[in-house]
């Protein structure tokens, strides 16, 4: 097997689907029905229908954010979606057991070869439910949990319930209330105190059907000095209409717990992206968000670090490249809520042709506190004439023993620069492709290997044509 | 009909019924003018804090409905004003308005005058350049978030100043014009426009300020700076209401092709202040620079919005905007870079920068940038943060004691502005306000 095959996922390769006959199918539209089909299937107690239906009342009470999101989420029309499709609810846990349909997308993804190569655990979910789901059994035998958020549910409600909903509450936002009605698949990790999983689990999620709604819901537990890397990635075929992809990933870092979380986005261009991410950081805690967003017709995507307990650290490093008809509104969080926490957060964005890279930010630093910093850099490349790029960071400091910088610059590719390379035999595509990464290199080195090569082979593609 | 005696009574329709009728010569144009805005006044949202132009700001507090209309003042009440004025001596010329009349004035010379200059109270200006004024007065629309202020101001002015500079002449000394309020409850609705022709110099100094130290008063201005083909217009403006004041101020300032714009403010005084600037570059080849010191202490809440809209190629704007707080103050800093599609080749910087000096003070950053155009070179920068440790005790082992220690680095931070000003008597001027008023911190 070669390096190339692993990590041979662009745009194109997403782009297909298989007529699937689902057994569980719970129609076109968003009802108490709706809900009621997705609990009762599945099984849950009644305090997750309660939690459904209460969801589902503040998800309609709630206005879309448009007073200073984009006006392209009125294009959304909810009562068009299929809120939930699955073939069962329970994951196989060999490649040979998943229907063959459902195996032959992920084959075609390159899944289960990347698992060979170097995944710890992988969880594959296919439109609602997860598909596969497996872990190296060494890490069952040190009480690692790796299921899906159907099973967490079902067979670990006492830690599940115990986060479940804490870290982002129901009515954050619209989008959040949505999926807390909805919400199937994702995944539920739990990791025993001390144990350091030295291989990343991976999630990947694949969209088939049209008009679908997917979501998601993730809880991530790293207990007293555990660490965890968990990746994840996704595809879904261009269809003609919308998609919508709406998760919530809550993370909680115990004291000393150390959990980064890398995703790499690449839906297909008719997809709406609105997802909600946030970590809790206790004692001496870290989390690192590592956000790369290719992909979608719109992301909005703040991933945050609440950081609650003295010492914690939390980071994001964020990259999105935004090509025609597309718009990452992407950025990040850090609320501070204790002494002497760091947090840093590297946002690189490229916009090619009409796309739209933005980048909204929140640092928090509320009364009382002391040794806080934050660092803020923020920087935009624009390739031709009619891209765009918007930055609308926030930052609230009280108190004379904190300090928060924030930079933030808008260029374009050196002229001289690209000049110097054609001098030397480049085509300007090639010149171009090559000052890009150039300008991301710094973040990109800081991905794990199989993910950094990836990102610059699709930057290279996007880059071909984009010259003129 | 009962009456209504608008200097009296709380805002109201009656007030602004009465109001019009004692202000019966304005020309008809002006008259429609207020009366619509009136209606948009009434009509407008109050500020919440779900506006996004509004957000971090304290929103409760904002309603004007406790003031009146500031009275006319008695000639023995006056005297302490135009001592007060008395600041930047060497000037071209000088308005002195107590609540919102003309109450001294040091014309412009003769020299000036036969050149085409005009400096006048807009009280006379109305009727004698009522041409200029219905072509550029309140003709800038709102763009931060204060409309339904803005649209106060315009109804209930009466009076500022109107400074017209004719092509190709260039005035080195200062004109200057001080707006006071005196009195409770007062509304005074100061105005400034500064209107700079092709290849003219010149600099205004507006300094607004209360006689009484602790009565509750309302100041709600608007000053706006045309800057023709190649003009350099230089604008001061002093903030320095009363501490149980409200105030609000818009400044916009338009460049034409090849013009330059330095504005510098300074803002100590108001309980609450909120201060709004637009700068509008409209012409290839412009230069705007803009800088602001805030002090702030006590409860004051220092509320700032700007934006810069590059609309035409080959041009550059700067802002620096530096905030020091004390005590429990809190301070909002909200900037917007706006770079227009055709705007290429813009250079446009934002920096702000927060000194807290205390445990309870607050600071409040919101840089924007929203770009549309590929080849221009735009950042932003905030930092927040506290004197330097190392500084402090550099001071410190030389023998200073630490509240000078301290003082002194605070001078310092705001040097970097101070020294841009060239006018000495006005940089004095500026150093002395920021140094006063940590003297009384």
């Amino acid at each position: 097997m070669s390096t190339e095959a692993a990590i041979d996922i662009d745009r194109e390769k997403g782009n297909f689907s298989y007529d699937t006959d689902y057994e569980y199918d719970a129609g076109v539209g968003l009802s108490k029905d709706t809900v009621n089909y997705i609990t009762d299937v599945k099984g849950e107690d009644d305090w997750v229908r309660a939690f459904r239906l209460k969801a589902l009342e503040i998800f309609h009470s709630k206005p879309l954010p448009t007073h200073w999101a984009t006006k392209d989420l009125e294009n959304i029309d909810f009562d068009k979606f299929r809120y939930y499709l699955s073939k069962g609810q329970q994951p196989s846990r060999s490649w040979d057991d998943v229907p063959d349909d459902i195996k032959a997308t992920f084959e075609r993804l390159g899944i289960p070869e990347q698992e060979r190569a170097f995944l710890a655990g992988v969880e594959a979910q296919f439109d609602s439910e997860a598909a596969y789901s497996r872990m190296k059994d060494e890490l069952s035998k040190e009480g690692v949990i790796f299921v899906g958020s159907t099973e967490g549910l079902k067979d670990h409600p006492e830690i599940f319930r115990k986060y479940f909903g804490k870290v982002i509450p129901t009515g954050d936002n619209k989008f959040s209330a949505l999926n807390s009605a909805v919400f199937s698949g994702g995944s539920f990790i739990y990791i025993p105190p001390g144990v350091k999983v030295k291989q990343p689990l991976q999630a990947y999620f694949r969209i088939n059907a049209e008009n679908f709604g997917q979501f998601e819901r993730t809880l991530i537990i790293a207990d007293e000095g555990a660490e965890v890397t968990y990746m994840e990635g996704c595809t879904a075929p261009k269809f003609e209409t919308t998609t919508l992809h709406s998760a919530v990933v809550e993370l909680v870092a115990l004291k000393g717990a150390k959990i980064q979380y890398i995703t790499v986005q690449n839906w297909s261009s008719n997809v709406f992206n609105l997802v909600t991410k946030r970590g809790l950081a206790e004692e001496d805690a870290e989390i690192k968000w590592i956000d790369c967003n290719i992909g979608s017709r719109l992301t909005m995507k703040y991933p945050g670090v609440i950081l609650k307990g003295r010492g914690a650290r939390g980071e994001v490093l964020s990259i999105a490249l935004a090509g025609d008809g597309q718009h990452q509104d992407t950025g990040a969080k850090m609320i501070h809520a204790a002494d002497d926490t760091t947090s840093n957060i590297i946002a690189k964005s490229i916009s090619i042709g009409e796309g739209r890279s933005t980048y909204r930010g929140q640092v928090h630093i509320p009364k009382h506190l002391k040794g806080c910093r934050n660092n803020t850099e923020c920087d935009a490349l624009l390739i031709n004439t009619n891209s765009r790029t918007d930055t609308y960071p926030a930052i609230t400091v009280r108190g004379n023993d904190n300090s928060v910088q924030h930079e933030a610059s808008v260029s374009k590719v050196n002229a001289e620069q690209i000049f110097y390379l054609m001098q030397r035999g480049l085509n300007e595509g090639e010149a171009m492709s090559l000052a890009v990464n150039g300008f991301i290199n710094d973040l990109v080195k800081q991905f794990p290997m199989e993910y950094s090569v990836e990102l610059k082979r699709l930057i290279d593609m996007e880059m071909e044509g984009s010259v003129g | 009909m009962v009456t209504v005696n608008s200097e009296t009574e709380f805002l109201s329709e009656a007030v602004f019924e009465h109001f019009l009728s004692r202000n019966a010569g304005l020309p008809s144009w002006l008259v429609k003018q207020k009366e619509k805005s009136w209606v948009d006044y009434l009509a407008l949202p109050a500020p919440s804090r779900s506006m996004e132009s509004w957000r971090f700001a304290n929103v409760t507090g904002l309603g004007v409905e406790g003031f009146r209309l500031a009275p006319t003042l008695e000639p023995s009440e006056t005297h302490s004003l135009f001592e007060a004025s008395k600041r930047i001596e060497s000037n071209s010329g000088e308005l002195v308005f107590g609540n919102d009349d003309l109450i001294h004035e040091e014309a412009l010379s003769a020299e000036l005058s036969e050149k085409g200059v005009i400096f006048e109270p807009l009280s006379r200006a109305f009727a004698k350049h009522s041409e200029i004024l219905e072509e550029f007065f309140m003709a800038q629309e709102s763009a931060l978030g204060s409309e339904k202020f803005t649209a106060l101001h315009t109804a209930l002015n009466r009076n500022g100043t109107l400074l017209f500079v004719p092509e190709n002449v260039e005035i080195e000394l200062p004109f200057v014009s001080y707006h006071w309020a005196k009195g409770e409850e007062s509304a005074v609705f100061p105005h400034t426009l500064v209107i700079a022709k092709d290849n003219s110099k010149v600099t205004f100094v507006d300094v607004y300020g209360s006689d009484d130290k602790d009565l509750a008063q309302l100041a709600c201005g608007v000053s706006t700076l045309y800057a023709g083909p190649g003009a350099n217009v230089e604008y001061h403006y002093v903030q320095n209401w009363n501490e149980s004041s409200l105030s609000f101020n818009r400044l916009t300032t338009i460049t034409q092709r090849d013009a330059n714009i330095r504005a510098f403010g300074i803002n100590i005084g108001s309980k609450h202040a909120r201060s709004e600037g637009h700068t509008i570059i409209d012409g290839a080849g412009s230069n705007a620079e803009l800088f602001s010191m805030t002090v702030a202490h006590d409860s004051q809440e220092m509320d700032q919005r700007t934006l810069q809209s590059h609309n035409a190629p080959n041009s550059r704007s700067n802002l620096l905007f530096k905030n020091a707080l004390q005590d429990e103050s809190k301070t909002i800093f909200s900037g917007l870079i706006k770079v227009a599609e055709e705007a290429q080749q813009t250079d446009a910087y934002q920096t702000n920068r927060n000194l807290l000096l205390n445990p309870s003070a607050e600071a409040n950053s919101l840089p924007g940038l929203e770009i549309l155009a590929n080849d221009v070179k735009c950042s932003h920068g905030a930092t927040t943060g506290q004197i330097d440790e190392e500084q402090l005790f550099y001071l410190l082992a030389r023998g200073v004691s630490k509240p000078t220690a301290q003082k002194l680095l605070v001078f310092g931070f705001f040097e970097e502005i101070l020294k841009q000003i060239k006018h000495e008597e006005l940089a004095d001027y500026h150093r002395q306000l920021v140094q006063q008023k940590f003297g009384n911190a």
